[in-house]
């Protein structure tokens, strides 16, 4: 049997945008296995980022349920999802949303502050995710002081402090050039594959397809179709030869 | 669906790690930091030098004493007059309002820090305390130097108008006299003055940290300012 670690089941989110409602999401059911690289394709609009917030407790559906291990989400009490976004998850996320006032070190270790993690631990712990990302030599730096990739690379760092069983990674390559781009898709494939962690992210960038295992199109809030690794690898060619 | 570890409860901080992100971040942020001080050192002074000014005025009257330029009959009558009351509240009204702002705009170009904190595994409530620790410092120390400096305004305005006399009869302690008004004294107002300034910077940033606390992170991290 699979082993499932995300599930969402018939997932709708609404916005009320003064006299209107609109829908964001309508009737998401996906489950993603433990393990895998997903990407949630769509264009903007499509309601990729408003699930990947709903997998990620960031926010809450208007109707369905969403499981994580298992666990129905919308039963977790304050403190259980508090302590599931600093445990199982970490976050990536476009605009890196690194705290402005803390070195790349402060901001890897905060996760562990919320964690109960004692100081020398989470010194080490840092010092060790900061030069696994390459960024062993500016560790002190405030995120002002580093490059949109090295952003990113201390938002990779920094979602793996209390070594998540998840990923979610909302449009990690958006604003970051191509080879840059392609250095923090690898990074994470490689997380992917020698820690086992599950990668979830909403993404239009074609490069993260070649990586994923899976991909799941998300229209007007519905899946359109849901395609795996090798479907992938052949449309993609189709393109390349469509472009010579 | 396999069911997995259950969920853990996110424990709270000590109140030691609590004080240490506050403090550091009012460090980081010294320069945003010291405007939203000087917001609350403005309200206060102005506030505390027009009560101040008003005690020296009623001590002096009190004393037989009078203003050399400022004779208006009505303060020789009573003491306070409705001049002084309007003046009072008027400080008091610029000095709410501008406090509350100060504070509120500091707290809303920061909700996208309150979502992210919230995102890596932040309870509200702490979220919250992070906030009452840096306001009430700020707060206290912004009202603290806003009394001394309206005292001093005041101090020099009272010099002015009545000369040397005004140390004679400073009004420094509490005061009842026969036939007039009780009197605060000049330090039972710088008093007021820093107790409220802190409650002002607490409340006007407290509230909006709170709302932002409770809001789901994806929200939070949405609020452009």
């Amino acid at each position: 049997m699979a082993d499932i670690v995300v599930k969402t089941e018939d997932v709708v989110k609404e916005y009320r945008m003064g006299s209107n409602i609109l829908r964001a999401l309508d009737g998401i059911n996906i489950e993603i296995e433990r393990g895998e690289y997903i990407s949630l394709m769509g264009p903007s609009g499509s309601g990729k980022s408003t699930l990947f917030n709903m997998i990620g407790a960031l926010d809450r559906p208007t109707e369905g349920q969403v499981y994580i291990d298992g666990q129905n989400m919308s039963q977790l009490s304050q403190r259980q999802i508090a302590a599931f976004r600093c445990h199982r998850v970490g976050y990536i996320f476009q605009s890196y949303n690194l705290l402005h006032v803390r070195s790349a070190h402060g901001n890897v270790t905060l996760p562990m502050i919320f964690a109960g993690i004692s100081e020398r631990e989470r010194n080490e712990r840092a010092e060790k995710l900061l030069d696994m990302v390459g960024l062993g030599d500016r560790m002190y730096h405030l995120p002002d002081e580093l490059s949109g990739g090295q952003r990113q690379r201390v938002a990779i760092a920094r979602a793996l402090a209390n070594d998540p069983s998840i990923i979610l990674a909302d449009e990690p390559t958006a604003n970051l050039d191509t080879i840059t781009g392609r250095e923090i898709i690898d990074l994470i494939k490689r997380l992917n594959n020698e820690q086992g962690v599950t990668v979830i992210s909403a993404t239009h960038d074609l490069k993260m397809l070649d990586v994923s295992d899976r991909i799941v199109d998300i229209r007007d809030g519905l899946v359109e179709r849901i395609r795996n690794r090798d479907e992938i690898d052949i449309e993609v060619g189709e393109v390349g030869g469509e472009g010579e | 669906m396999q069911q997995r570890t259950p969920i853990e409860e996110q424990i709270d901080l000590p109140f030691v790690e609590s004080l240490r992100i506050s403090f550091q971040s009012l460090k980081i942020r010294f320069g945003r930091s010291i405007i939203t001080t000087a917001g609350i050192t403005l309200g206060i002074a102005f506030l505390v030098s027009v009560w101040t000014n008003n005690e020296i005025g009623v001590a002096l009257q009190e004393s037989g004493r009078q203003s050399t330029i400022n004779t208006f009959e009505e303060t020789t009558e009573q003491g306070i007059s409705t001049k002084d009351i309007w003046l009072i509240v008027m400080s008091l009204i610029v000095c709410v309002v501008g406090i509350a702002n100060s504070m509120l705009m500091a707290v809303t170009e920061r909700f996208r820090e309150i979502g992210t904190m919230k995102c890596l595994g932040a309870l509200d409530g702490f979220v919250v305390r992070l906030f009452l620790l840096e306001s009430g410092f700020q707060g206290f120390s912004g009202a603290l130097i806003g009394a001394l400096i309206g005292t001093l305004g005041a101090v020099l305005l009272g010099l002015k108008d009545y000369g040397l006399d005004l140390f004679f009869y400073f009004p420094l302690l509490p005061a009842q006299p026969e036939n007039g008004p009780m009197q605060l004294g000049v330090i039972i107002v710088i008093l007021l003055g820093c107790i409220l300034g802190m409650i002002l910077a607490v409340i006007g940033s407290s509230f909006p940290a709170w709302r932002a606390a409770k809001l789901p992170p994806a929200e939070a991290m949405r609020t452009e300012v």
